[in-house]
């Protein structure tokens, strides 16, 4: 079903000029910026600059030593994990599927703090190493500090796209392998792996990507001799005109899009189209009692570890003083008055611009996904590769490049710069967040047989008509699930809103997080704050899997177009 | 590597409650090409991958070669499968699949080379060594699932309905191209099929299943002219049945049909057991007057053309005879119009035609 009409052009026009506005020129003028001598000429001088800078070199080596050592890592705790339960007879399958999510639900630099004070130099455990061994263990010192958090917060990625990919492999494809008398480690190192290698690779690199640009978990934990937070450092202290700021921008960038399509490329250079997925997935195997009783061990220390933040900061919410001791002497409620009292502000800004940023997102996602799945219109792939790019765009680059193009612009009736409003978190979250919720409507649609849509039309329904009384009510489930996911992943959203927020009665919940957590005294409420944020994530993380989980059986005719 | 016999005896196998196969017993001699035939979930491919070692029985004993090889894991077992989806990795070159289980097996380099180069030319794939199996068609990665099994040179050789993935007329080339290279090898070959045609063509002998019980094992003809019971005559060739009870008068014995009404017997028949029923294939049935002398003892049944199928080389007609439907087959002669329907006609059966068959 291929049909193009003004309208549907108009629209696709209109989304391109928004994304344009949003997404290509905020990132253009920081590249601009990078190369630019000032007088309109192109040069290399700013890029120069930054490698004499000993800071910058060390900061460029750091950021890649951290995100290359917690891709490892994490594949050192994905890796088992997902083939104990994809491959073998497990009471702790649901206890791992636990495992993939509820690193996801808090992020990363919420649990920094709480995970400084449970393992850093005076924390719960090293001073009960101290006091039975006389050793410590350095795991929060500086950079070991950001691998540690991001590791475990990270993960999940690896566990969840391995799963998959480990889950879609045709049992004859072992089965053949160990006809031919492989078996064991053998099997996994040549067959298994290999065939789920895509699964991995794709994981791997989003944890990189995450990993490269983070700026909220350094900033937490104090490591600044890394890009991300080093581009936020010189745009915010020596400056908006700072060319070094743009030139790790630039580096940011690169990196993202090149480990994005280098996985891209990977996946697509090897061809799969043989892995026929008709046989049943391979019959789970029996562990002996000697590997049951390891993959359990490392089960429960795992998610100790994933546990830790989500302790430690409900702890550190009650706490009245938690210093130099293994657990808080004294508990109180005191954090979260101080948070309702002094931070309504934030969470109503929360809700505000993430609801508002999710409603966009959705409104676009679904007119995206029906442009490109149901219509002929010329280009119109342009846009779901467009919002795709957002996927790998770091926040600091785009806010750094909003805060350049959008300086300046006044907004109409009087309401002040553009860059000072509330308004620029709802453009900022919209954009960035597009992508989860294109992937949502995307999905749905493709769910709806075109046939339901033709019955409607042949009855009478103009195609307007037909969107609203058949496509969006059967989309409903994916649609609302993309609003889930965007809120969410925004309501969290840490590097756009530290360089966006220009004064505290604008800030988010997150910022005020962060700024909690600056001084000692406020990691009290900070915490208390952070609570709230993961509790608010959780059930959205559960709504969202409801609506998915709903709106799949209700489809008679379900099944791709 | 001279040809060994696989004995199965009185093996039983349950997934969870579902019994999936009761009792089987069944002896496959050295160098046979025996078929498993039945419809699906009769039990047979699980009897094949009980012999692979992918599934533990839970009763009986399997023997390859004399020696028991239940407990025995697959990756020890050297018995070839090759799979109905052909389990070609994708992420290997032909070369890479063929050379593998010979990688597993630790055979030095130059031995695997030459051992990799044989078994593709056994296929007729050398030219294709370097390419990836999304590169090949259908047909061609049939041929490298099967080198990369003969190459590990096992006593056994399985195959999962090998053909079943290909298109009808390469699936009647392949048959044959198998046939040969059994012949050739001369090594043990279970050949998993639903499809009657592939058994009856290919192998020496063929053991019939169904609901997880062995109903006859037998050489094609065998089973084609002496079906052991019902399910036998009904999925090996098509046949007219008829339930009825037989009754003696003197020395002549009648069959009472509710579907066909009464009939005599001729004389001589072995008297059948109660609850047999009547069983004729389409091709014994005579129509009067069609140049092919009915013989003495025959039975006579009168009826009605109700429709004809023209396959080709002949004509199967549904005739109406009482309440059944009685199919009848006639060679076609080039010119020859069929029977209008409802003319009526005298049909006959020989005799040597008939079967008693229970259920």
């Amino acid at each position: 079903m291929t049909r193009t009409s003004p309208a549907v052009a108009a629209v696709a026009l209109a989304i391109a000029a928004f994304l344009v506005a949003f997404l290509v020129v905020p990132v253009a003028a920081v590249v601009y910026t990078a190369f630019a001598d000032g007088q309109g000429g192109f040069t290399f001088a700013h890029f120069s600059a930054f490698a004499e800078i000993s800071l910058m070199r060390e900061s460029f080596a750091n950021s890649l030593y951290v995100a290359g050592l917690t891709v490892a890592f994490a594949t050192l705790v994905a890796v088992p994990l997902a083939y104990l339960t994809v491959r073998f007879q497990f009471r702790g399958a649901i206890l791992i599927q636990t495992l993939g999510v509820l690193p996801l639900v808090m992020p990363a630099f919420v649990g920094a703090s709480a995970m400084q004070l449970l393992f850093g130099r005076s924390g719960s455990v090293n001073l009960i190493l101290k006091d039975a061994f006389g050793i410590t263990l350095p795991l929060m010192e500086g950079l070991n500090g950001v691998i540690f958090v991001e590791t475990l917060h990270y993960f999940p990625f690896i566990l969840l796209n391995l799963s998959a990919a480990l889950a879609n492999i045709d049992s004859s494809m072992e089965e053949s392998a160990q006809n031919l008398g492989s078996s064991g480690w053998r099997l996994f190192s040549r067959i298994v792996f290999p065939l789920a290698l895509p699964g991995y690779v794709a994981g791997a690199s989003l944890v990189f990507i995450k990993v490269f640009d983070d700026l909220g978990t350094p900033l937490v934990l104090n490591v600044t001799n890394m890009l991300a937070p080093q581009a936020y450092l010189r745009v915010t202290s020596i400056g908006i005109e700072d060319p070094i700021g743009y030139v790790i921008c630039v580096i940011l960038v690169v990196f993202s899009i090149a480990a994005m399509a280098g996985s891209w490329w990977f996946v697509k250079r090897r061809d799969y189209a043989v892995v026929s997925r008709g046989g049943a997935m391979a019959p789970r195997r029996r562990l002996t009692p000697w590997q049951t009783f390891l993959a359990y061990g490392w089960i429960a220390l795992v998610l100790l570890l994933v546990l830790s933040p989500h302790l430690g900061i409900l702890l550190l919410s009650f706490s009245k003083v938690w210093s130099f001791t293994v657990l808080p002497e004294q508990f109180t409620l005191a954090h979260y008055a101080t948070v309702f009292e002094d931070s309504t502000r934030m969470i109503w800004n929360t809700f505000l611009y993430c609801g508002l940023a999710a409603l966009f997102d959705v409104i676009i996602g679904t007119a995206i996904a029906y442009i490109v799945l149901r219509t002929a219109l010329p280009g119109r792939q342009l846009l779901d590769h467009l919002v795709t790019v957002a996927l790998a765009m770091p926040g600091v680059v785009l806010g750094i490049g909003y805060l350049r193009t959008f300086r300046g612009i006044e907004l109409p009736f009087g309401g002040g710069a553009l860059t000072a409003s509330w308004l620029i978190f709802v453009l900022a979250y919209a954009v960035r967040r597009l992508p989860y919720a294109l992937r949502s409507c995307m999905a749905a649609l493709q769910q709806v047989h075109p046939s339901l849509e033709e019955a409607a039309e042949n009855l009478g329904a103009n195609r307007w008509r037909t969107i609203r009384r058949v496509v969006v009510p059967l989309m409903a489930g994916g649609i609302l699930a993309g609003f889930v996911t965007s809120f969410i992943t925004a309501a969290v959203e840490i590097s756009e809103t530290i360089l966006l927020t220009s004064r505290e009665s604008l800030a988010p919940m997150s910022y005020g997080i962060y700024l909690y957590m600056q001084s000692i005294a406020g990691r009290g409420p900070g915490a208390a704050l952070g609570v709230i944020a993961v509790v608010l994530v959780a059930v959205g993380t559960y709504l969202s899997h409801r609506f998915v989980a709903a709106n799949t059986p209700q489809n008679p005719t379900g099944g791709k177009p | 590597m001279t040809p060994v016999g696989v004995d199965i005896r009185n093996v039983a196998l349950s997934f969870g409650t579902t019994q999936v196969l009761k009792d089987i017993t069944v002896s496959i001699q050295p160098g046979e090409f025996f078929a498993l035939l039945g419809p699906s979930g009769s039990g047979k491919s699980t009897l094949l991958r009980l012999i692979a070692g992918f599934n533990q029985h839970s009763h009986g004993s399997v023997l390859v070669g004399g020696k028991d090889v239940t407990g025995t894991p697959p990756w020890k077992r050297n018995v070839g499968m090759v799979f109905q989806n052909y389990a070609l990795w994708p992420h290997m070159t032909v070369e890479q699949n063929v050379a593998f289980g010979l990688e597993e097996r630790r055979f030095p380099r130059e031995k695997i080379r030459e051992k990799v180069a044989a078994a593709l030319e056994l296929v007729g794939l050398s030219a294709l060594g370097k390419r990836r199996p999304g590169q090949l068609s259908g047909g061609q990665q049939q041929r490298v699932a099967i080198a990369r099994t003969l190459a590990i040179e096992p006593q056994v050789l399985l195959l999962d309905e090998p053909l079943s993935n290909l298109d009808a007329r390469l699936r009647v080339q392949t048959r044959q191209e198998l046939v040969k290279l059994q012949k050739r090898l001369g090594i043990t070959t279970i050949f998993v099929t639903h499809d009657q045609e592939e058994a009856l063509t290919t192998c020496h002998r063929i053991a019939v299943m169904d609901q997880g019980v062995i109903q006859q094992v037998g050489t094609p003809i065998e089973l084609f002219d002496h079906p052991a019971n019902r399910f036998v005559a009904q999925f090996v060739g098509s046949v007219n049945l008829f339930a009825g009870r037989f009754r003696r008068e003197g020395d002549r014995l009648r069959f009472a049909s509710v579907q066909i009404g009464e009939i005599d017997l001729p004389p001589g028949l072995e008297p059948p057991s109660e609850g047999s029923d009547l069983a004729f294939r389409p091709h014994a049935v005579h129509f009067d007057g069609d140049g092919r002398t009915p013989s003495e003892g025959s039975i006579r049944l009168d009826g009605a053309v109700e429709g004809s199928e023209f396959l080709g080389e002949l004509l199967r007609y549904e005739i109406r005879v009482g309440e059944a439907l009685v199919t009848a087959d006639v060679p076609h002669e080039r010119g020859r119009l069929p029977i209008a329907a409802g003319t009526r006609v005298g049909l006959s059966v020989p005799a040597s035609e008939l079967r008693f068959v229970s259920a």
